[in-house]
């Protein structure tokens, strides 16, 4: 067995940049952009949308962060009569403050990590990685990418229709008779939209995985990135029917009168919640698996070296995949389960801190040895780690049933979540951004400004979500907008850590502006001889389209 | 400084008005008669007294003591504190150890180990100190350590996990005194269905500047902001609870953190566990689901007195002590509720109501003593 697929001998590019007179003839603007079936421009498009969600569900947060700063009802009344255009009373306040954290969650989920992830860099490199010159599938990739824009108007829309205030879960059955109105509906729909975009995304990445890799590219020497791809859109492909069979059932128990979440009828509320989270869990991978690639990536580039136990980092990932479909009921350990159904659920969440241990260690293993610089992926590539890891450990926490009765629902999973999410999924995010910006617009990033973005991007993300541990320990419910003064301290705490992280976050689209406009140039690979994956064969940016000659791989 | 809150309280009380020491009477408490329009909330179904016009002097007082005070840190959270709140059932005090002992010391040096790696490697192999990477990608050994160490940690903390998991579903004995919790928008409604099966609906009390005419604000007394409610329900220490929760429209959950309870309250579902309370005092919780606009604002409070106390104030409330010998007229629905006359010693000596002499004139007080109020042959069920 060859070691890894980043030995950079073992890569031949065939003449890649010899056809640019005769690849690089683009489309006019709009049959580009509106109409595309390149799978960089639709990874552009994917990435756009992912940035303009970010700042949509990011604003939202710091709406929620606003109200709780200090205890009592500060802005909701306010905001609420903006919505409604006249005096709200203090129950459509108090919903509204559903609606936002039910926007938060849905918006940040499917309409920020999933297309920057999957959508945005997945598109943009597994067929690059793997030397193909496409995906399987381009016209569907256009169709996966313009359902979300359906789908998130749907979900911007409901507000002004009552707003669904059911929780990113939309729990039956507060999200059947307990919320009449077309907003839930849309919310629905929305959801339908954006699972259907990311169902027909895993076919075209399977697809393409499976058929189109170049020769020699077994699948034993796939980058990491695309074996996390790989594994993601399995996940993708598992889970999202579920999900759409279960929101399917909230639709017509909303509006055909079925029962199958009523008990009036001889439904079971609880149904709902095993089927939510049968894909609810596997969601979660969905959303760090990709993560985990791009650190891969990253790690291996800037220490030099091959990945460590490169085949050990593959099947990690396969194992946490497979163990993330049998655990999904430890998100409801207070409803009522059976004791025995307790222990297996407990147990069987335990196991997967073993293959993300795997993980863990072998990126550290990666850089022993390593000839390390620290350049601004590198940086937040290493931050994930360790943030990673501290989300990961409060998740074992929580993995204990016993345990979970006094923490469900209160802010320490709040910050369980965040911590592999908005510290480790969106870390990833950036480390990827910032990896693969100089390939994909052909500039450099602004080396100070993103490390400057990182520093404040991390002490903001702790400051504000690391109090969250105490106040759950102290026993403050979720999803709740007002809350006894003896919370006030730690929630000024983490207001104040929001207004730092948004403080980063406008360091890095100055950064991203500048680079735009007056970054140097990046030249095909930037990061030196440790950035071993075919796309630092290519120019940069790449040519409309790579590898007519399929490059062969020894 | 208990005793100290108990004179203050008493303090603010002028014209306290003891209740008569034992007024068996079917009727609600007498005291309701004299309150002047003293309706509470919104409370739709109330079947227990309304509130007094004095607003210190909940109806929870019973023998002329004083009303429970609340304790600061006991029952309730506390601001700026980063632990877990204090722990009065055998249960909670189980988990509360495993969390800080077992838990809390695994992931901390868990965390450290790995940023302490993360220092090195970046320190020791930077590329100035270390120009020229290995190319090392392979060690079988060390691979196999790392997988099989986190295999051995995890089994070292499943096993008391498991056990709290045993302690926890351990059902309450016959004799236990039962509780029905039953969510609803947005309030809680409780029944006591082996006590004659009134009932009692909590309602948040609110603060003086939102309350309606004739409404009675919150006092200091009653409890801290939104954790303070209208009626507050009344628990015997030292004896198994059986909590049964089920809801009236959508979910909601029962918890109190002082007692490491939190079940899920969902329509058409009976959800049962138990637990005994060691202390006297008062103890906090909130809803727990999210369950619509105001979620927020239904808030749990629970008064755990010695049994001669819940006695009295079961019968001011209407209901009445299981007699001996004769099992519960009221029918629950759910297995373990077993009330037959097998265990009739054993419902004798747990709901006696002339149980251990308390010193039940200075009740406050009481609530700083351990669990001293635990009648012979109660039974650790649910502990």
């Amino acid at each position: 067995m060859t070691d890894t697929a980043l030995n950079p001998s073992a890569f031949v590019s065939h003449d890649a940049h010899d056809h640019h007179h005769d690849t690089d003839h683009k489309p006019g603007f709009f049959a580009r952009w509106f109409m595309s079936t390149n799978h960089k421009d639709i990874g552009t498009l994917y990435l756009i949308f992912a940035i303009v969600a970010g700042i949509i569900g990011g604003s939202v947060s710091g709406l929620m962060r606003a109200e709780l700063a200090h205890p009592g009802i500060q802005y909701l009344q306010g905001w609420a009569s903006m919505l409604h255009g006249g005096p709200a009373s203090l129950d459509e306040s108090l919903h509204l403050w559903n609606v936002l954290i039910t926007a938060h969650g849905l918006i940040m989920v499917f309409f920020m990590v999933m297309p920057a992830m999957v959508g945005g860099f997945g598109n943009w490199f597994v067929p690059i990685m793997i030397g193909a010159p496409d995906m399987a599938f381009p016209r569907m990739n256009n169709v996966s990418f313009w359902l979300l824009i359906p789908a998130f108007t749907l979900l911007l829309a409901s507000p002004f229709f009552g707003g669904a205030g059911n929780g990113w879960t939309l729990y039956a059955p507060l999200s059947t008779y307990g919320e009449p109105g077309p907003s839930t509906d849309m919310a629905i729909l929305a959801l339908h939209l954006a699972g259907a975009s990311s169902i027909l995304g895993a076919i075209n990445f399977i697809t393409t995985i499976f058929n189109m890799r170049a020769p020699g590219m077994t699948l034993h020497k796939m980058p990491l990135f695309v074996w996390s791809m790989l594994v993601t859109a399995f996940l993708l492909l598992l889970a999202l029917p579920v999900l759409a069979a279960a929101i399917t059932m909230l639709l017509t128990d909303r509006n055909f009168g079925t029962t199958f979440f009523d008990p009036a009828g001889g439904g079971d509320p609880v149904l709902y919640q095993h089927l939510f989270w049968f894909f609810g869990h596997p969601e979660v991978y969905i959303m760090i698996l990709p993560g985990f690639g791009i650190v891969s990536q990253i790690i291996s580039t800037f220490s030099r070296k091959p990945v460590f136990g490169y085949l050990g980092m593959a099947y990690a990932m396969v194992a946490i995949g497979v163990v993330g479909f049998v655990v999904w009921a430890h998100h409801m350990f207070t409803t009522g389960l059976s004791v025995n159904t307790k222990m297996y659920f407990t147990a069987a969440t335990m196991v997967i801190a073993v293959p993300t241990g795997i993980k863990i260690f072998s990126w550290i293993a990666t850089m022993w040895g390593g000839s390390l610089t620290f350049k601004t992926p590198m940086v937040w590539s290493i931050g994930f780690i360790f943030m990673f890891t501290v989300g990961g450990v409060t998740g074992v926490v929580l993995a204990n049933g016993g345990i979970d009765d006094y923490m469900q629902d209160t802010y320490y999973v709040v910050a369980h979540f965040h911590y592999v999410l908005s510290l480790g999924a969106v870390f990833s995010l950036f480390a990827g951004f910032y990896y693969w910006f100089p390939k994909m617009s052909g500039k450099m990033y602004n080396e100070f400004l993103g490390q400057l973005h990182f520093w404040v991007f991390f002490i903001g993300v702790n400051v504000m979500f690391f109090p969250m541990h105490f106040l759950g320990l102290q026993g403050m419910p979720r999803r709740i907008p007002d809350y006894t003064p003896q919370y006030e301290h730690w929630n000024t705490v983490a207001s104040v850590g929001y207004m730092i992280m948004a403080a980063g976050m406008v360091v890095f689209f100055v950064n991203l502006i500048w680079s735009m406009i007056a970054g140097k140039p990046a030249g095909d690979n930037p990061w030196g001889d440790g950035a071993t994956t075919l796309e630092w064969t290519i120019s940069s940016p790449p040519p409309y389209h790579q590898f007519e000659t399929l490059p062969k791989i020894d | 400084m208990a005793a100290g809150l108990a004179l203050a309280s008493l303090g603010g009380v002028a014209g306290h008005a003891a209740q008569p020491a034992s007024t068996p009477t079917a009727t609600p408490a007498p005291q309701a008669a004299a309150a002047p329009g003293g309706v509470s909330n919104i409370a739709p179904t109330t079947a227990a007294a309304t509130p007094t016009a004095n607003p210190s002097s909940p109806e929870l007082a019973m023998d002329g003591a004083p009303a429970m005070t609340v304790k600061p840190m006991i029952g309730q959270p506390t601001n700026g504190l980063y632990g877990l709140q204090p722990q009065v059932t055998k249960n909670g005090q189980f988990a509360h150890w495993m969390h800080n002992s077992i838990l809390v010391p695994t992931i901390t040096i868990i965390s450290l180990f790995v940023l302490a790696l993360l220092f090195w490697v970046s320190f020791r192999y930077r590329k100035a100190r270390n120009p020229v990477a290995s190319k090392t990608s392979h060690n079988t050994a060390i691979e196999i350590l790392w997988t099989l160490a986190p295999v051995v940690i995890l089994v070292l903390i499943a096993v008391p996990s498991i056990g709290l998991l045993q302690a926890q579903f351990k059902p309450a004995p016959s004799g236990a005194v039962t509780l029905k919790a039953i969510g609803n928008q947005w309030y809680w409604t409780y029944q006591y269905p082996d006590n004659g099966g009134f009932e009692i609906t909590a309602n948040m009390l609110k603060e003086k500047a939102d309350v309606a005419a004739g409404e009675r604000p919150r006092t200091d007394a009653d409890g801290p902001k939104l954790l303070a409610t209208d009626n507050r329900i009344v628990l015997p220490v030292g004896v198994p609870i059986r909590l049964i929760t089920t809801s009236n429209d959508v979910i909601h959950s029962w918890a109190v953190p002082a007692f490491w309870i939190k079940l899920d309250a969902i329509p058409g579902r009976l959800n049962e566990t138990s637990f005994t309370i060691d202390k006297p005092g008062l103890y906090f919780g909130q809803c727990s689901e999210l369950c619509g606009a105001r979620h927020g604002y239904m808030p749990i409070a629970v008064e755990a007195v010695p049994p001669a106390e819940y006695a009295a104030w079961v019968r001011a409330k209407g209901g009445t002590m299981p007699t001996p010998g004769k099992a519960s007229d009221k029918v629950i629905p759910q297995p373990g509720a077993d009330g037959s006359a097998a265990k009739v010693e054993e419902a004798a000596e747990t709901a006696n109501a002339t149980g251990p002499v308390e010193n039940v004139t200075t009740a406050a007080p009481a609530t700083t003593q351990g669990a001293t109020s635990n009648p012979a042959g109660a039974g650790n069920a649910g502990q």
